[in-house]
């Protein structure tokens, strides 16, 4: 299968423009600009069933539409390359490797959408990425495909790259716009939905990297060649990050609703050390674990909800037999604890107090009843959060605790861990050790 | 008179008018100056190393948002610094991917060697530790930055020379 996100990436001046060019890029926007009007992009992009690649998975041409329908100006683009779901490092690719695909994408989205300003949002995690996005920006500028007269079309967009400064909840797009505003990174209410009043109470689009680099291949193709790629629900490619126990992780570009066995046999090598599969977490630590009978679960939005979990960031997380569920979830649980913004009480007392019963848990501390008060706080946590990450915090244990609930109480019973001989660090196991 | 003093202090800090002139830039980029109050922290940050009571008051005044509102900010994020730190950080990412290729070992390594947790300096100065969420490099885990550099697939074998190439 053709890439296209990561075309050309063996090239390692791939982040520059004139191999960027050389490679077929900025043809699109040539398009665009010359021989499309505003409303067709928006159609193409609608009828090409394009699904947002950040997470929630909503259709990126209805999102632009109702941003184009609202008439307040201007309207703003940003991008979102906060890339926080821990397991996630996808955008990464895209911004080191190709970042002119990511621009040329948000340059046709603003002339759709007629906006004249955009945005990335950067993660502070990044710090080299900075300089190779100023340096593409800066590219684009000389060569007339950003600034004021773009393509001698009298169309104006501007760019430029808004750090932030390591908050998870950044990458929630309301949270992300007040980042960018210079506030604290607390979440908005809903609606009014960004489309309508985002930046400075301004339509803006928020999308991610992955979703703005799909966009250039769609308008210099057709939305029909483009949904021949994946399933009808979910159309395209998808990039996977797999990390975790397998010979061979990394960034993959596969059609969407390709199986998880697939991805992890074939793709991945495999398990590393000859262990044996444990469990996936499929989507990015937010998203529920699957467990090895659900191997055969198509990696796509409707396939991985009828497992009871998420696409997420296509962040894929494996785990060996060595691993300790416990042990993964008390991290994981300290993880939502540290990054809750505190503005809702169930999401910033709850998390912390589902990580302390887990760390007495993980101590061999825990008694029975501790078991039941987890599930109690997790269930008073669930359904009454104000945005989605204390619910995903929840979520998570819950499923963990329901699929791996042999391990949960073989700690509480016999104060110690089911799988981690101590001896054995995980991680730290050669071949040699093991035979 | 209290304020008087601190704002003497403060306008010590940028002599030479860096910060007020790099803030005057930034705040062309955006359509609202309030906005350019990360931007400034930032650049206040790398030049003086870290956001002390000074720093804060001095990015206040340039940027019109009160001294109140620029803590609120500052201590929301984790990456801006409100203490000053040790010659070089490392940012050590513990987060699930990073554990289960044994990140705990490091960070428990890191402890013995040179004395330091989460968000404490060594006593020589020369190394203060940062525990972090996910930096993106999972496939390479366990991985950390220092300073501005990343290294990754880090194991007991090699953290003492990646340690030592930081003087
Ligand atoms: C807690 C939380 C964290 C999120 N983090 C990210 C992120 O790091 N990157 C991202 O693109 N979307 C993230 N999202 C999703 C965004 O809110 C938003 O849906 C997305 O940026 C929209 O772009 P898309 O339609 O192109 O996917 C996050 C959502 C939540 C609730
Ligand atoms: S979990 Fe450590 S880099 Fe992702």
């Amino acid at each position: 299968m053709k890439n296209i996100i990561l075309k050309n990436i063996e090239n390692p001046n791939s982040h520059r423009i004139e191999e960027y060019i050389k490679a077929g890029g900025y043809f699109a926007l040539e398009h665009a600009v010359n021989e499309m009007t505003p409303r067709d992009i928006i159609d193409d992009i609608k009828k090409s069933g394009l699904r947002g690649r950040g997470g929630a998975g909503f259709s990126t041409g209805m999102k632009w539409q109702f941003a184009s329908l609202d008439p307040k100006f201007p309207k703003y683009i940003v991008c979102n390359a906060d890339e926080g779901e821990p397991g996630t490092f996808k955008d990464r690719v895209i911004l080191e490797k190709n970042p002119h695909q990511l621009i040329e994408g948000m340059v046709i989205t603003a002339y759709a959408l007629q906006s004249v300003r955009g945005y990335i949002y950067l993660r502070a995690e990044y710090p080299h990425v900075e300089k190779i996005l100023n340096d593409a920006i800066q590219e684009a500028y000389a060569k007339g495909f950003l600034g004021n007269d773009i393509m001698s079309r009298h169309f104006r967009f501007n760019l430029s790259v808004h750090r932030g400064a390591g908050a998870y909840i950044c990458g929630e797009e309301t949270a992300l716009i007040n980042s960018l505003e210079g506030r604290r990174g607390d979440p908005r209410v809903k609606p009014p939905f960004p489309v309508n009043s985002g930046a400075w109470s301004k339509p803006t689009i928020v999308n991610n990297v992955e979703t703005y680099a799909n966009i250039p291949y769609i308008v210099e193709t057709s939305p029909k060649a483009y949904s021949f790629l994946g399933t009808r629900d979910a159309p395209g490619t998808k990039l996977f990050c797999v990390s975790g126990a397998v010979k061979n992780p990394g960034v993959f570009e596969l059609q969407l609703g390709t199986p998880l066995r697939e991805i992890i046999y074939d793709h991945c090598g495999g398990i590393r050390n000859g262990r044996a599969l444990k469990g996936i977490i499929p989507g990015g630590l937010s998203t529920s674990i699957l467990t090895p009978d659900m191997i055969d679960c198509p990696m796509d939005f409707a396939n991985l909800a009828r497992h009871g979990s998420m696409l997420g960031s296509g962040a894929v997380i494996v785990l060996d037999d060595t691993m300790c569920i416990v042990k993964i979830y008390e991290r994981a649980m300290r993880f939502f604890e540290h990054e809750s913004c505190g503005k809702c009480t169930p999401c910033r007392e709850g998390t912390g107090w589902m990580r302390t019963i887990l760390r007495r848990i993980e101590d061999g501390m825990a008694d029975m009843e501790d078991l039941a008060t987890l599930e109690d706080v997790a269930h008073n946590v669930a359904g009454k959060t104000f945005c989605p990450l204390g619910e995903g915090a929840a979520q998570v244990l819950l499923s963990a605790m329901k699929r791996y609930r042999g391990e949960f109480e073989y700690h509480v019973k016999y104060k110690k861990c089911e799988v981690t001989d101590p001896s054995l660090r995980w991680g730290h196991m050669s071949m040699d050790e093991l035979d | 008179m209290e304020t008087s003093t601190s704002q003497s202090t403060a306008d010590a800090l940028d002599k030479g008018g860096i910060l007020k002139n790099k803030i005057k830039v930034l705040k062309k980029m955006y359509p609202h100056t309030r906005s350019v109050l990360l931007p400034a922290l930032h650049a206040a940050q790398q030049l003086y190393g870290w956001l002390s009571e000074d720093a804060i008051e001095q990015v206040s005044r340039l940027t019109g948002v009160t001294t109140a509102d620029v803590k609120g900010v500052v201590t929301f994020y984790s990456l801006f610094k409100t203490k000053p730190l040790g010659r070089h950080v490392i940012y050590l990412c513990t987060n699930v991917a990073c554990l289960i290729m044994g990140a705990d070992t490091l960070e428990e390594y890191l402890g013995k060697t040179y004395g330091i947790s989460h968000g404490e300096t060594s006593a020589d100065g020369r190394f203060s530790l940062v525990i972090m969420e996910c930096i993106g490099a999972c496939d390479k885990a366990p991985a950390m930055l220092v300073n501005d550099d990343c290294h990754f697939n880090i194991s007991m074998d090699n953290i003492q020379q990646i340690m030592e190439s930081y003087r």
